[in-house]
């Protein structure tokens, strides 16, 4: 008896005391992080630009005073080196992509009516980039949402910070963090009113409140994209680019909850070979989280069903032989 | 004529019923959200409304358990529940070839059911099991399921859900062959339905003396 409570006590503790040592790992965890072992040919010509947008203050040397002034950068002005420096467009110099003619200051009124690149400008059409499909992923996002939003100023930049954007998903070595880094994306507007309201006239939607529905959304919105739910399925690119209106968004708990989850053709779509890990149904996603449903094990399925058969045949020779005095 | 001894406390019979219907729809509810499909099946509840009912009915067995516990401490009750090291192996032999042949050939049960041992010590080892094994297991990883933060996240490099998770449905599969033996082993009294009035009524019609 002793022993059995011995037993129950040990197995309860050991899984659920050591979130704690958990808890101590994490916080040791992140410190040494990468920052930028990238060396860019553009560092020292980009701290024209950086001296005054690298930061919240800026000086400048007011002629007319004959003197030094200090100001406040405003906020979107501000370009954080280190996220720049490991961002995709790395390599460039930031007269790469705004006018040279930045390097004064003030700048000069002009400038601010000047069109910015397209991603297919660069893109479109470059054998280099043919796995991305960037042709096919215009050709979505033509068709979402958001499309008809560009006389607003909505454009591709919308959604990939120009000086932050980094692949993610195709390389993700912690699909925690690129679940956390997509959903931002979409965050940033969508409960960030702020920037919401230079696109929409649509009052401020508290989009937490909008999935009141699904259960423990902390968990879900930890383990799922925004675009799973809320874009069409496109099997030829990586990331699906044509969201689609709400009333189309995938409400159904068992479109993710099942052997056929459309996890396996969105979020886990790169790693997905059709294998199965040990018995595990769609065991890729294992990996990452537990999907009731979606992530049942064969082998245990059918050792289950082997005893249960067992038993009840037991119970039937019973009977017979109960029945036979 | 047969004497009758009053074996099943009310708050024992009360807490039975509960624990049988919340087990029953935590079994119907659980196996819905196993295998649901992309469709929506008839004979399964629908995912929505078989996670609702599988957290309330958990919720209601834990409590009704916690009762089971408390009253098997505080009531003499508890009693009928303590593994003896004595004879252990052997008893449950005795018990076991009783189950298997003895009762076959008309023999008398080899520990007949009296005021100081309510189960036989077949019964009352699979009993300790399931109450005091299986099930508080079960409910661990049911909380720890409920509550995924507090779920280890990885050991072993496997996710601390999935562990939590194989408990859960091994601990449940081990319970619902219980429960399927136990309702059979409930037919084995001395007449197939008399154990089944003898929980609801908390009367024990001892087995007629020589
Ligand atoms: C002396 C400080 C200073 C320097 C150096 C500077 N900027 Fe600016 N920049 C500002 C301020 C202040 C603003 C906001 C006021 C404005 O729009 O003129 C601004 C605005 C901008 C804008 C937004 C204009 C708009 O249309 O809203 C861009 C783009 C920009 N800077 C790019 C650059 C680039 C590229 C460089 C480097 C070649 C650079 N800046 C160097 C101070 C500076
Ligand atoms: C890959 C091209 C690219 C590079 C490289 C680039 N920018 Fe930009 N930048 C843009 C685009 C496109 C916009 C307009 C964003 C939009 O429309 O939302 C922009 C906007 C800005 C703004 C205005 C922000 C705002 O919200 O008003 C500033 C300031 C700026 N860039 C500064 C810089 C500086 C400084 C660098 C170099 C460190 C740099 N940019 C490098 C493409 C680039
Ligand atoms: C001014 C031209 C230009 C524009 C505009 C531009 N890119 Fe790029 N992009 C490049 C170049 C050049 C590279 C290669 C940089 C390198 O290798 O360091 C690149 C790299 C990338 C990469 C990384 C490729 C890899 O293999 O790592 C991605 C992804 C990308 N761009 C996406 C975009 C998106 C999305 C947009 C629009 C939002 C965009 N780019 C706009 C020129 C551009
Ligand atoms: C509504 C937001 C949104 C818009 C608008 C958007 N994207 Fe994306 N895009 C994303 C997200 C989210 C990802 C996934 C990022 C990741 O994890 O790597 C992505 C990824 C990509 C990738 C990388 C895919 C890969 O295979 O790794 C490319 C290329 C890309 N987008 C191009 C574009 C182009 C071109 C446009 C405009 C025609 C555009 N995007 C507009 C949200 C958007
Ligand atoms: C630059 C801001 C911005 C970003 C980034 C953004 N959205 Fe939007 N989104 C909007 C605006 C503005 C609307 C239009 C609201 C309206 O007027 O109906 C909209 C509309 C939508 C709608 C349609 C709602 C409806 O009423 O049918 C959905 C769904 C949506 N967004 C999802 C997303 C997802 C998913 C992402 C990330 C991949 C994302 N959005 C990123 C600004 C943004
Ligand atoms: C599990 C699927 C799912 C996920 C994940 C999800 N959504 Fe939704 N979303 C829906 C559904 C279904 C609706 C429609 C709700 C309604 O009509 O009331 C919706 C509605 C919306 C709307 C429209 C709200 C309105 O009424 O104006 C926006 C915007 C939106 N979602 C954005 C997001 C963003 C951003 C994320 C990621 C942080 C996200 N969604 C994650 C399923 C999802
Ligand atoms: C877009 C796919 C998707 C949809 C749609 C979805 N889920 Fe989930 N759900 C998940 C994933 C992924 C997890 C695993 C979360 C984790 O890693 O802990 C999960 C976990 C859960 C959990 C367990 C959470 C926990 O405590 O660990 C419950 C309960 C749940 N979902 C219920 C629902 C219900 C009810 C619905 C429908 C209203 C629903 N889900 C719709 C993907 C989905
Ligand atoms: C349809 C379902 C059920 C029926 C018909 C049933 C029937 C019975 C009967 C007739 C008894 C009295 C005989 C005896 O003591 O062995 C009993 C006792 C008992 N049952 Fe059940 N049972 C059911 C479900 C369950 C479940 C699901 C559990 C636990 C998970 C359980 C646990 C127990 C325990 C621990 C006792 C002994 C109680 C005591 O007197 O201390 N039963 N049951």
């Amino acid at each position: 008896m002793k022993f059995f409570f011995a037993l129950i006590l040990f197995t309860g503790l050991s899984t659920y005391c050591s979130p704690v040592a958990v808890f101590i790992s994490e916080k040791a965890g992140p410190i040494g992080k990468d920052t930028s072992l990238y060396i860019s040919p553009f560092r020292e010509k980009n701290e024209r630009c950086f001296k005054c947008h690298g930061q919240g203050r800026y000086e400048y040397t007011n002629e007319n005073l004959g003197r030094q002034v200090k100001s406040l950068m405003f906020p979107q002005g501000i370009i954080d080196r280190n996220k720049f420096y490991i961002a995709n467009h790395k390599s460039f110099s930031c007269t790469d992509c705004h006018s040279e003619d930045y390097t004064k200051f003030p700048h000069p009124g002009q400038l601010r009516m000047g069109m910015s690149n397209n991603c297919l400008d660069c893109h479109g059409g470059d054998e280099k980039f043919a796995k991305f499909k960037f042709e096919e992923i215009d050709s979505d996002y033509r068709k979402s949402v958001h499309f008809k939003l560009e006389d607003e100023g909505f454009t591709c930049w919308s959604c990939h910070n120009p000086h932050e954007y980094k692949i993610s998903i195709r390389d993700s070595k912690n699909l925690k963090e690129t679940i956390l880094y997509d959903n931002n994306i979409c965050l940033d507007c969508h409960s960030n009113y702020n920037r919401f309201q230079l696109l929409s006239d649509k009052g401020e939607v508290n989009i937490m409140k909008k999935h009141d529905w699904l259960p423990d959304q902390a968990a879900h919105f930890k383990s799922v994209r925004c675009i799973e739910c809320h874009s069409a399925i496109n099997d030829s690119v990586l990331v699906s680019h044509q969201i689609m209106p709400k009333e189309n968004a995938v409400r159904k708990c068992n479109e993710c909850h099942s052997k056929n989850s459309l996890l396996m053709s969105s979020l886990y779509k790169f790693q997905y070979q059709g294998k199965s890990k040990a018995g595990f149904l769609n065991g890729i996603i294992l990996n990452q989280s537990y999907v009731i449903g979606a992530n049942r094990n064969e082998y245990l399925e059918w050792i289950s069903f082997v005893i249960f058969t067992i038993v009840l045949i037991v119970i039937g020779i019973h009977v017979f032989l109960r029945m036979r005095k | 004529m047969s004497k009758k001894i009053y074996l099943y406390p009310g708050w024992i019979r009360i807490w039975h019923i509960l624990n049988t219907l919340m087990f029953i729809i935590l079994i119907v509810t659980g196996i819905s959200m196993q295998y649901t499909g992309r469709k929506d099946h008839l004979l399964m509840v629908g995912f929505v409304r078989a996670v609702r009912w599988h957290n309330i009915a958990a919720i209601i067995l834990i409590i009704n358990y916690i009762i089971f516990v408390a009253g098997n401490i505080i009531t003499k009750n508890g009693k009928y529940y303590r593994l003896k090291k004595q004879n252990f192996w052997s008893d449950l032999w005795i018990q076991m070839r009783y189950y298997t042949s003895g009762m076959f050939k008309k023999e008398k049960p080899p520990f007949p059911v009296t005021e100081v041992r309510k189960f036989n010590p077949l019964q009352k080892f699979i009993y300790v099991l399931a109450m005091y094994v299986a099930l508080p297991l079960l409910i661990i990883s049911g909380i720890g399921l409920l509550l995924p933060d507090i779920t280890i996240n990885k050991l072993f490099g496997v996710s601390g859900l999935v562990l939590t998770d194989f408990l859960h449905i091994a601990m449940a599969f081990l319970l619902s062959v219980f429960f399927i033996v136990h309702i059979y082993t409930c037919t084995l009294g001395s007449k197939p339905l008399s154990l089944f009035g003898e929980i609801i009524s908390g009367y024990h019609e001892a087995e007629e003396e020589e």
